[in-house]
């Protein structure tokens, strides 16, 4: 390693006097990979809409680029200084073609109409180079996320980019497509880019990163090199302290055998599931594990009555229930988490009483329709203080607390209902480490009190640590269940090769 | 090190101030954000009774510019519940029009007559809740079905007289189109039209913010998959909410009926809800649904009332007129918008 590619120097940014990022100093070199940890709320994206040019750094600071100082200025600054972002919601158009949004901006006109047979022809060398397997003509909305990405990449190859800032890539691609993004990634760096790669799952810094920097409270507070990059310690540098009992689990998983809650028998709905039966006991924690796509999601729609089943039956504490609406699922005490918070859970601008009190204001009215505002307030008071919810009263709209905060009010919601069973769709993600590990105890002590709870997860040490049984999903079929024995406890390795349906291989 | 010291005291209070006119910054921020258009609504009624020379602030003119407002207030009142939930209701000009159409034709049956006011009521009611029903049960797009319904309405409209005016001066209850409520006698009234949009705007205000259905409303239209996966009935809550549209559209036909003691079904209420769309949106309502208050519709359609009641005084042409409202509206939306831009939404 040679000269940096990218330096700052004590860059800082605040906003109304809040200090969002404080004299952080951060180098980067050509050639490698850069990964930027942090909890929500630390400072990576404003880091990274400075280095966009969204945003510009409080005087003081200096960023240089290949040893000249910059000043990165309005939306096309950061790619006019060669710096490219993909952000973890793409920005690509999905009605234009795949040449049309790689040249976005920058069309190639001739006499004042598109020339759309020479933008194809440009695009051409990139995407083989990349390995794509679509053509520049094919429009943006019949690609995967997968596919997709490699056209943002493509788009900051085509700009000459020299370094690459990835916010969160792999969260909405499967893992074969994260696979594959990984190797493309280590191609791009061993022709010479920098490649910062923003994100919060562990495993993938292990495998890509050659340095990890972390940040907290808009500070730097440490960079670590390869041979350095440990769990424990990037825990420790995130959250600022021992995160020693990060999972708990205190309850008893054989409190409530022999007493099933939730039986779910053959539930299919003719395309994503296709006849899974599972059984969740009180006071156990059963976790769903499976690939992305293996339809563990589309199961618990099929259970809350969210989509139209073609086949199966449940019974709620040995009885038969028959559940059509998500209305329904709450009236029988079945609560479900969604995977997918903003679009489907919170009500963004309604604040967070009203977000709260949702399930249960028929219950709780006066005359029937009357909203009883007195009892609204005490339990949205007591989810604050229970659930520790940090924001500055609870009238204020949900949309402008952070992820893990926002993910305790919807969980509030449904502790609301007092449900028998609840069903936690990725209950941790976009959560920060310390409300991640709130969250795991919520779920203890929930089954503890004897709630059945089944966790539906792609963060596999997640699923180990909180699961006392896991039911594992392929394609579609109940693949296999991995127990928890008094001699082996559950591992990665038996989940997986249930998940991918392969012996597992020694790589 | 004395300087030093006195560099600290003379930078504490200064931190303090600033403290200090950040706190009063943002309590005027609630407090701007709290009274939406009213400023607007003072600062015309102020600048029409300065350039008419007194004549704006008086009890007959306000009492007219109330009675104008009223018809539009109701409608409007009905318009905030549906844009709440995201939708738009164009129809509410023609079922106006056909609900006054049905209570004159029927005032005119002798055994009958005095059923005249619930039957407006209860036609507009009936064209709403199919309007809803369309567009919650089929899933059509709320656009395109009053579109169809503002033509479809307007034809039965003019079916129902046999496209003549249908004229009835002994209608009964004729006193809520002219009679006044007398507060103080001989020296304070106010028209019956006037309490009557008052009532609907109380009543809407009940409803949106003291009912389970009135949040079940703003969680539609905040976020519609998240309300039907949080249990909330969406169809149920979407015909209720074009019932009342229809509802309210029916007893502002009644209103007209009551003033007029006539209607024509081919121009009663001809682009009436152009100017019930324009209060919701002068009143802050947002237009993909989930933000906004009955309030600040009130407020909205006495703007628009204010605007051509003033500019009639100062005696702008009728063709200006036109000009002026358009870009009042425009300028009082982009000044909502800046005014927007400081708060806390991400």
């Amino acid at each position: 390693m040679n000269d940096p590619i990218l330096e700052m120097r004590g860059v800082s940014k605040s906003f109304f006097g809040i200090k969002a990022l404080r004299a952080v100093d951060l180098t980067v070199y050509a050639g490698e990979i850069h990964a930027l940890m942090g909890e929500n709320g630390a400072g990576k994206s404003t880091l990274m809409k400075i280095l966009s040019g969204a945003y510009r750094p409080d005087p003081g600071g200096e960023i240089r680029i290949e040893g000249s100082p910059v000043r990165i200025e309005g939306p096309l600054g950061g790619r006019a200084a060669g710096i490219s972002i993909i952000y973890q919601e793409l920005s690509l158009a999905p009605n234009l073609s795949v040449a049309e949004n790689i040249y976005l901006g920058r069309e190639i006109s001739r006499a004042g109409l598109l020339a759309r047979g020479e933008m194809r022809e440009g695009v051409g060398p990139i995407l083989r180079r990349l390995g794509a397997d679509f053509l520049p003509s094919t429009l943006v909305a019949h690609l995967s996320m997968g596919q997709r990405q490699l056209v943002e990449i493509a788009r900051a190859l085509h700009a000459r980019s020299k370094i690459l800032i990835m916010d969160e890539p792999t969260t909405s691609l499967s893992a074969a497509e994260s696979e594959r993004l990984f190797a493309l990634i280590r191609q791009l760096r061993s022709e010479g880019l920098a490649i910062i790669y923003i994100s919060h799952r562990m495993d993938e810094v292990y495998a890509l990163g050659d340095r990890v920097t972390v940040l907290r409270d808009g500070r730097l507070v440490g960079s670590l090199d390869k041979q350095d990059i440990r769990a424990d310690t990037i825990v420790r540098l995130m959250v600022g302290r021992d995160v020693s009992s990060f999972y708990k689990k205190d309850h008893d998983p054989e409190a409530g055998r022999g007493h099933p809650v939730l039986a779910a028998i053959d539930m299919a709905d003719g395309q994503r599931v296709k006849g899974c039966s599972l059984t969740v006991h009180a006071s156990e924690v059963v976790g769903l594990a499976g690939l992305i796509g293996a339809g563990r999601t589309e199961l618990a729609h099929l259970i809350i009555g969210a989509a139209p089943k073609t086949s199966g039956r449940l019974e709620l504490e040995g009885r038969p229930v028959e559940i059509r609406t998500p209305g329904e699922a709450l009236e029988a005490g079945i609560a479900y988490l969604t995977e997918d918070r903003k679009a489907l859970g919170l009500f963004l601008d309604m604040s967070c009483l009203d977000n709260i009190n949702l399930a249960v204001l028929g219950r709780d009215a006066k005359l029937g329709w009357v909203l009883d505002r007195d009892k609204a307030r005490e339990r949205a008071d007591r989810a604050f203080a229970g659930l520790s919810i940090r924001a500055a009263n609870v009238g204020v709209p949900a949309g402008g607390l952070s992820g893990g905060n926002q993910q305790k009010v919807l969980l509030s919601r449904l502790l609301a209902i007092a449900p028998k069973v609840l069903i936690l769709d990725e209950p941790t993600r976009g959560v920060d480490v310390g409300a991640k590990s709130e969250i795991y105890s919520i779920i203890d002590n929930l089954a503890k009190a004897g709630t059945a709870i089944l966790v539906i997860s792609s963060d596999l040490p997640e699923i180990i640590g909180i699961c006392d049984r896991v039911v594992v999903m392929r394609s579609g079929h109940i693949a296999g269940e991995v127990r928890r024995t008094e001699t082996a406890p559950l591992n990665q390795e038996d989940i997986m090769s249930l998940a991918t349906g392969m012996e597992h291989l020694d790589a | 090190m004395p300087d030093n010291g006195a560099s600290e005291a003379k930078r504490a209070p200064a931190t303090t101030n600033g403290a200090a006119a950040e706190t009063r910054r943002q309590r005027m921020r609630v407090l701007i954000s709290a009274l939406g258009m009213l400023p607007v609504l003072l600062i015309l009624c102020i600048g029409f009774h300065v350039l008419s020379e007194g004549r704006f602030f008086t009890g007959q003119n306000l009492g007219i510019v109330l009675q104008q407002a009223a018809v539009n207030t109701v409608l409007a009142a009905g318009m905030t519940f549906v844009i709440l939930t995201g939708g738009i209701d164009l129809s509410v000009g023609s079922i106006l029009a056909a609900s006054a159409m049905a209570g004159l034709t029927l005032s005119k049956l002798p055994e009958l007559g005095m059923l005249w006011l619930p039957a407006a009521l209860l036609t507009g009611l009936g064209f709403g809740i199919v309007n809803g029903a369309l567009i919650a049960l089929l899933r059509l797009p709320p656009f395109i079905v009053t579109l169809g319904s503002l033509t479809a309405v307007r034809g039965l409209a003019r079916l129902l007289g046999a496209d003549t005016t249908v004229f009835n001066p002994s209608i009964p209850y004729a006193f809520i189109g002219n009679g006044s409520l007398t507060l103080v006698p001989g020296v304070a009234s106010i028209p019956w039209l006037s309490v009557i949009a008052l009532l609907v705007i109380f009543v809407s205000w009940l409803v949106l913010r003291r009912t389970v259905l009135g949040v079940h409303i703003y969680a539609v239209g905040g976020n519609e998959s998240a309300a039907r996966l949080a249990g909330i009935k969406v169809w149920a809550v979407l015909i209720f909410v074009y019932g009342v549209s229809g509802l309210f559209a029916g007893l502002g036909g009644a209103m007209q009926a009551a003033r007029l003691y006539a209607a024509n079904g081919l121009q009663l209420g001809q682009s009436y809800e152009l100017d019930a769309i324009t209060a919701v949106i002068l009143g802050g309502t947002s237009f993909v649904g989930g933000i906004g208050s009955i309030w600040g519709t009130l407020v909205g359609a006495l703007i628009i009332a204010v605007l051509s009641n003033g500019l009639i005084l100062i005696g702008v042409s009728d063709i200006w007129q036109y000009v002026i409202k358009g870009l009042v509206i425009i300028g009082a939306v982009a000044l909502d918008r800046y005014r927007l831009q400081g708060s806390a939404r991400t």
